[in-house]
């Protein structure tokens, strides 16, 4: 079947990315082609799904069941004063229609859970994870990994960020490789206790973005089997490599996890607030 | 002499220092040596085994100990010691 021209408009609005070699009108037509999965529209999902969306990825899936407060608006960009009270999937839709119409968002307005995450991704090609606690953070690998799909890694506390991407059913490795278990119960600091500085999503979850489109393309080197450490403070950026672990209870060689568990009890920890490692002593000081 | 990098999380133990030098044949040592001049490093790093913490990983250079030689890696005077905390936060 013939592919449909690009229209005058569309031949405007990518005509950079047109241009560019390495995207050209097959990488566009790649692009529109694509649905991605944004886990949060928060801080790391606002400016993913806004430059997604900028890019021409044809169906942005966004997962949120929050509402918008106040405290989100020091860096979470995809909303504004006026959608205050809203749910973050219609105010994420309609920011994401203001740049670009040719978006299909598919707003899902739940709390990912060992029920339905398998049916939340299958229809997707890329999920981007940008969620804010441990264990949506090992639902979202395990979900991954069952369906086969790419996962784009980010995370971030207070001046500090970490992304990678897996592909863990191809044998990269996973989140359960770099990270096998979750700090203990007890022993998490939440970034509303913290703090974080309003830029570092922007930086991290543009990287996502980034990431996301090359893996789409299939151009560069992406960052599957290595874990990019941003640190804000002193303005560093630091590479370190991730493998396979064999004695992966998900993706080693005799693996236990063999479909989704109980990721809040997995963790001890409800899955409500964002988190970093942290002694309890640590804690206690704070 | 081989270096610790200091994630901000944990900098409050050294001081604020981000990176740290240490006297050390191994890294074992090395943390035995952070420990010393930074009490409170050894118990965020290895659980009461005395094994690494699975959910702070420790890098040379750029490779996970873990799945190396672990906390019997040899270390080089221009070995540079990565901790990297699990962080969750995205919101």
């Amino acid at each position: 079947m013939p592919l449909a021209p690009f229209t005058p408009d569309q031949v405007q609005r990518y005509a950079r990315h047109l241009i560019l070699p390495e995207v050209g009108g097959a990488g566009q037509r790649k692009l529109l082609n694509t649905s991605v999965l944004l886990l949060g529209a928060g801080g790391l999902g606002s400016p993913a799904a806004l430059y997604l969306a900028a890019a021409g990825v044809g169906r942005l899936g966004i997962v949120d069941f929050d509402d918008v407060d106040a405290s989100n608006l020091q860096r979470q960009i995809l909303h504004g004063v006026a959608d205050l009270g809203r749910p973050k999937v219609d105010s994420a839709e309609e920011a994401i229609r203001a740049i670009n119409p040719d978006v299909e968002v598919v707003k899902h307005s739940l709390h990912l859970n060992s029920e339905n995450a398998l049916d939340v991704f299958r229809p997707y090609d890329v999920i981007v994870d940008g969620t804010d606690n441990f264990p949506t953070r090992y639902l979202s690998n395990d979900a991954a990994f069952f369906r086969a799909k790419p996962l784009v890694h980010g995370a971030i506390f207070r001046f500090e960020g970490q992304m990678t991407m897996f592909e863990a059913a191809k044998g990269t490795g996973c989140y359960r490789c770099l990270f096998p278990t979750p700090p203990p119960p007890g022993a998490v600091a939440s970034c509303a206790e913290a703090g974080v500085f309003g830029v570092l999503p922007g930086i991290i979850g543009s990287m996502m973005a980034f990431e996301t489109i090359k893996l789409v393309l299939g151009i560069g080197e992406t960052l599957v089997g290595r874990l990019l450490i941003f640190e804000g403070y002193d303005m560093s950026f630091r590479r370190v490599n991730l493998r396979r672990d064999p004695r992966c209870p998900l993706c080693g060689d005799e693996p236990s996890v063999k479909g989704l568990i109980d990721y809040e009890n997995f963790c001890g920890v409800t899955a409500a607030e964002p988190s970093v490692s942290l002694a309890p002593a640590e804690l206690a000081a704070r | 002499m081989p270096q610790f990098r200091i994630p901000g999380p944990l900098r409050n133990l050294s001081g604020g220092q981000p990176v740290v030098e240490v006297q050390a044949e191994d890294l074992r040592g090395a943390i035995d040596a952070l420990d010393g001049l930074h009490p409170g490093f050894r118990g965020r790093l290895l659980d009461d085994q005395g094994e690494p913490r699975e959910f702070v990983n420790l890098f040379l250079n750029e490779d996970d100990v873990r799945l190396g030689d672990g906390l019997a890696s040899k270390l080089k005077a221009t070995d540079e010691i990565a901790i990297v905390p699990a962080v969750a936060g995205g919101a």
